[in-house]
């Protein structure tokens, strides 16, 4: 079935993109405000993103960036602890907030009367954060079981801990983004403060609302609530880019499961320029030849084809601040090895670089590239975050149509071209395999919660 | 969402979320229920086909047929095999899915509404409901891996958990029962022939249809969609729900956090103290970081990282449940306050400033539950297939204004009684 691309492409000009939206204002103290209008629904979303993240940390104190994220809800010198989400919710919002290894931010989604009262407490809490050794004492303790929750009782989890731990050695994308636990139990409230004090400023911080707004409504009101803020000097920040890998680099996890698991990981360039750069776009396609969708081939070939793995996946992200990875990862099916499957993953890859792509696999995922677009409308957080990260990544907004066009210009012959350069015969050397072995429950131990310094010994 | 209609959002917040979405209902000819919502401002065409064929509906120790015959409609049907199926669907930017539940199985369809790509969707779309060919490698291939999943999903704490919950609270009952290797190992294709023959039909069907298209378009998809359904057979009584007895059910687990259930059947869609059971279960643990179970468990004492409670209606009582996960040593004192915070509210119910917040989260917030056609699909899906009023968004902030706080006690005493009462606790030492 041939795609009528006229058609489609006149879906991405809805009447929104016929005018300059988004909007943009800078503030004198250097924080840019984003603003999207969407009139379909009376309601917004409000959201603060702060370049600093996970990969900003210093060794011993992991997990810091998160941590703060949970105190911002504790408090200022003028908004009791807990009185933020208090209001929001009083409001008939929601709110919360994200850290990855690139950026932390907060967000809101309000009935639209709501926003400059929003704007106004998270302009508050940008400068005036209230912590306390009271407040953190029991916060972490949080982080905590989280870490519990996420981590530690999720083998899977482990297994990418130990993945992105041993495929970076002096990249601080090795670290995971939750924080070692001994950190954790190390972290005391003078960390998150200090964290605080250097990240958190407009000037390394960026607004963005999406909804039923007038634009210029938005750029007034963030001048009297963000506008009043004093920009700050911020801490200098190394590339700290991994030394060159010389050989592949294997890691196992023992943890409680039945199945297997596998996790492959290169090293492949990410995305600088939007405008040069094509092998990341290919990077992209690729990964979508392997994975985007039910008809990509890792689902047809080893999961139906071959019945050799319960599950299969790629991925691959090229926006992002630090280094990039391809990733291949899966369980094998009921009597099938990981040795199998991950013989079975080279093969996918070894087949696109002898034989490349179908012309039509290409197509398929330049299809579901514009109809996600037109998907992605429907929802005012998904276009919130389609801006947040690619700004994080240090892009403008602005670019981000481009890189469309751009995913949907690439060729089969490029798409076989980083396969070849990426996935070829000295491609090991920029490999790390971790791989999940499973221990019987009954044989696993109740691990102990004690804090490691203080373990009982006997 | 049409001009007319984004009005009436507008005014529906300026006099409090009174009036709001215009949702059609007819039968359509083939005998299926249908609702519809128009809304042309993205070409998007949103559908949810529900039916009566949910997990409740498997035969006794055949448990996981609903969730298989299910996975299976898109394993092959009419004369297209699994992977035509997934290219059409693929080459069109359109995407199929579902999902099921004790009570129904929904085949869901997201597409372009431009003619040529919603034509060529829908047409899977009926193929796959009313020609689904179940073929028996697919099946046997399905049937392995979900007995795979099952048995990675018996080694993780909070698999184990909801499985032994629902086992604990419906003892002897489908709500309670979890598939297994041997009940999915007993599963035939004959099984998955009679399953779908007599239960997707159009008259056990309701169709949700959100977005870009006429209503002149949408009879003609509803009734295309449901007309080539097998006859099916008619709703037959559902075995009654008996509560179970107060108890603990303890399971060892070297889990580093114990994961900890407590409830009992409590509620079905239609009760009348269903808005007085959300208000109140908004200030005890339903209202995120402001319920009282969120400040005393985990911004008090830092027990837990997620800590919760919600009543889930169905066709039979649901449940109502609170749930928390937190280190093992602790498990006993986390719990004491869970259940504290429980028989406190049970007791005395929400103060007045609780009640006045709960409400106006739930009546300010409708704004928020609607503003998307996902969302709204989700409500015309749930108000068709139980049968609620047409009228159920617009009463909702009606209804939740008129509850007092001795509605809610009167409620919470009604339905949460503490000798029926159960705790699962997965990992505890």
């Amino acid at each position: 079935m041939k795609m009528n691309k006229a058609v489609l492409l006149a879906a991405l000009l809805l009447p929104g993109s016929l005018l300059a939206n988004p909007y943009e204002k800078q503030l004198a103290n250097g924080m840019r405000v984003i603003v999207k209008e969407d009139h379909r629904a009376p309601t917004v979303v409000h959201m603060v993103w702060y370049r600093a993240g996970a990969m900003d940390e210093k060794d011993g104190t992991s997990g810091v960036a998160h941590v703060l994220e949970h105190m911002m809800f504790k408090g200022t010198e003028k908004v009791k602890a807990g009185e933020f989400n208090r209001i929001v919710a009083e409001a008939g919002g929601r709110d919360n907030a994200f850290t990855s290894q690139d950026y932390t931010a907060y967000f809101q989604i309000v009935p639209k009367a709501a926003l400059p009262k929003v704007m106004a407490l998270e302009a508050d809490r940008m400068a005036n954060l209230r912590l306390t050794p009271g407040e953190f004492g029991s916060e972490i303790k949080v982080v905590m079981e989280e870490r519990r929750m996420r981590t530690d009782d999720n083998p899977q989890s482990l297994v990418h801990e130990a993945l992105y731990a041993a495929a970076f050695r002096a990249h601080p994308y090795r670290r995971p983004i939750i924080g070692w636990m001994d950190d954790l139990e190390h972290m005391t409230w003078q960390d998150a403060r200090d964290w605080y004090r250097h990240w958190y400023a407009p000037n390394n911080a960026y607004l963005l609302v999406v909804g039923d707004v007038d634009h210029q409504q938005v750029f007034r009101e963030a001048e009297r609530t963000f506008g009043r803020l004093k920009a700050k000097a911020l801490p200098e920040r190394k590339p700290q880019n991994d030394p060159e890998q010389m050989g592949i680099k294997r890691v196992t996890v023992k943890a409680p499961a039945k199945l297997p698991y596998l996790a492959m990981a290169w090293k492949v360039p990410k995305l600088k320029d939007v405008d040069h750069d094509r092998e990341s776009f290919a990077l992209d396609v690729l990964a979508g030849v392997l994975d985007g969708g039910d008809a990509a081939r890792l689902p047809r070939n080893l999961v139906r084809g071959r019945k050799l793995a319960q599950s299969a996946s790629a991925g691959y992200d090229g926006v992002v601040r630090g280094e990039a990875l391809f990733t291949l990862s899966g369980q094998p099916a009921e009597g099938h090895s990981v040795a199998e499957l991950e013989a079975a993953l080279r093969e996918e890859l070894r087949r696109i670089r002898d034989e490349g792509v179908q012309e039509e696999e290409l197509a398929r995922i330049k299809t579901q590239i514009i109809a996600s677009q037109v998907y992605k409308r429907d929802s005012m957080m998904a276009q919130a975050m389609e801006i947040g990260h690619f700004e994080a990544s240090g892009f403008h907004w602005r670019d981000y149509d481009k890189l469309l066009e751009k995913l949907r210009s690439v060729t089969p012959e490029e798409v076989q071209a980083v396969a070849k350069k990426y996935f070829g015969d000295d491609s090991d050397d920029r490999l790390t395999v971790a791989v999940l072995d499973p221990l019987p429950i009954e044989q696993a131990k109740p691990k102990s919660n004690a804090k490691s310094g203080v373990a009982v010994r006997h | 969402m049409s001009r007319i209609f984004l009005a009436a959002l507008v005014m529906a917040v300026s006099l409090a979320a009174k009036a709001g979405v215009q949702i059609q209902h007819w039968v359509a000819p083939s005998g299926a229920r249908v609702y519809f919502v128009e809304s042309h401002d993205l070409p998007i065409l949103d559908i949810d086909a529900s039916f009566a064929a949910g997990g409740v509906y498997a035969p006794a120790g055949k448990t996981g047929l609903a969730g298989l015959t299910h996975g299976l409609l898109d394993g092959g049907a009419g004369d297209l095999d699994e992977e035509a199926i997934s290219a059409r669907l693929s080459d069109i930017g359109a995407r199929m899915g579902g999902s099921v539940d004790d009570d129904r199985a929904a085949v869901t369809l997201r597409t372009l509404s431009y003619l040529k790509e919603r034509e060529a969707a829908l047409d899977l779309m009926r193929l796959v409901m009313t020609q689904p060919a179940f073929p028996e490698t697919v099946l046997a291939r399905e049937k392995a891996r979900t007995i795979a999943a099952i048995q990675e999903a018996d080694t993780k704490p909070d698999a184990i958990a909801a499985k032994r919950f629902a086992a604990a609270i419906y003892p002897g009952h489908p709500y309670g029962a979890s598939a297994t290797a041997e009940t999915v190992g007993r599963i035939g294709r004959d099984d998955l022939v009679a399953f779908h023959r007599d239960y997707y039909s159009a008259k056990r069907a309701t169709v949700s249809i959100v977005g870009d298209v006429s209503r002149e378009e949408a009879e003609r998809i509803a009734q295309r969609l449901t007309e080539s359904l097998p006859a099916g057979i008619p709703e037959t009584p559902l075995p009654a729900v008996t509560l179970p007895k107060a108890e603990t059910v303890k399971v060892a687990h070297p889990a580093t956090q114990s994961h900890i259930h407590v409830g009992l059947p409590a509620v079905k869609r239609g009760d009348p103290d269903y808005f007085a059971l959300i208000v109140g279960n908004y200030t005890l643990g339903g209202g995120g970081f402001v319920s009282r179970l969120m400040k005393e468990v985990r911004e008090k004492r830092g027990y837990a990282y997620s800590v919760y409670s919600y009543f889930a209606p169905k066709r039979l009582a649901g449940p109502f449940e609170i749930g928390l996960q937190t280190k093992r040593e602790q498990a006993g004192d986390a719990l004491k306050v869970a259940s504290d915070v429980l028989a406190g509210f049970i007791k005395d119910g929400p103060t007045a400033a609780e009640l006045a917040a709960a409400k106006k989260n739930l009546i300010d917030g409708m704004a928020l539950r609607i503003d998307s056609n996902a969302k709204l699909l989700g409500h015309l899906s749930t108000i068709g297939f139980f049968g609620l009023p047409l009228t159920y968004l617009d009463d909702f902030p009606v209804k939740v204004a008129a509850v007092t706080a001795q509605d809610v006690r009167e409620a919470f005493a009604r339905h949460i009684k503490p000798e029926h009462l159960v705790t699962v606790i997965v990992a505890g030492d």
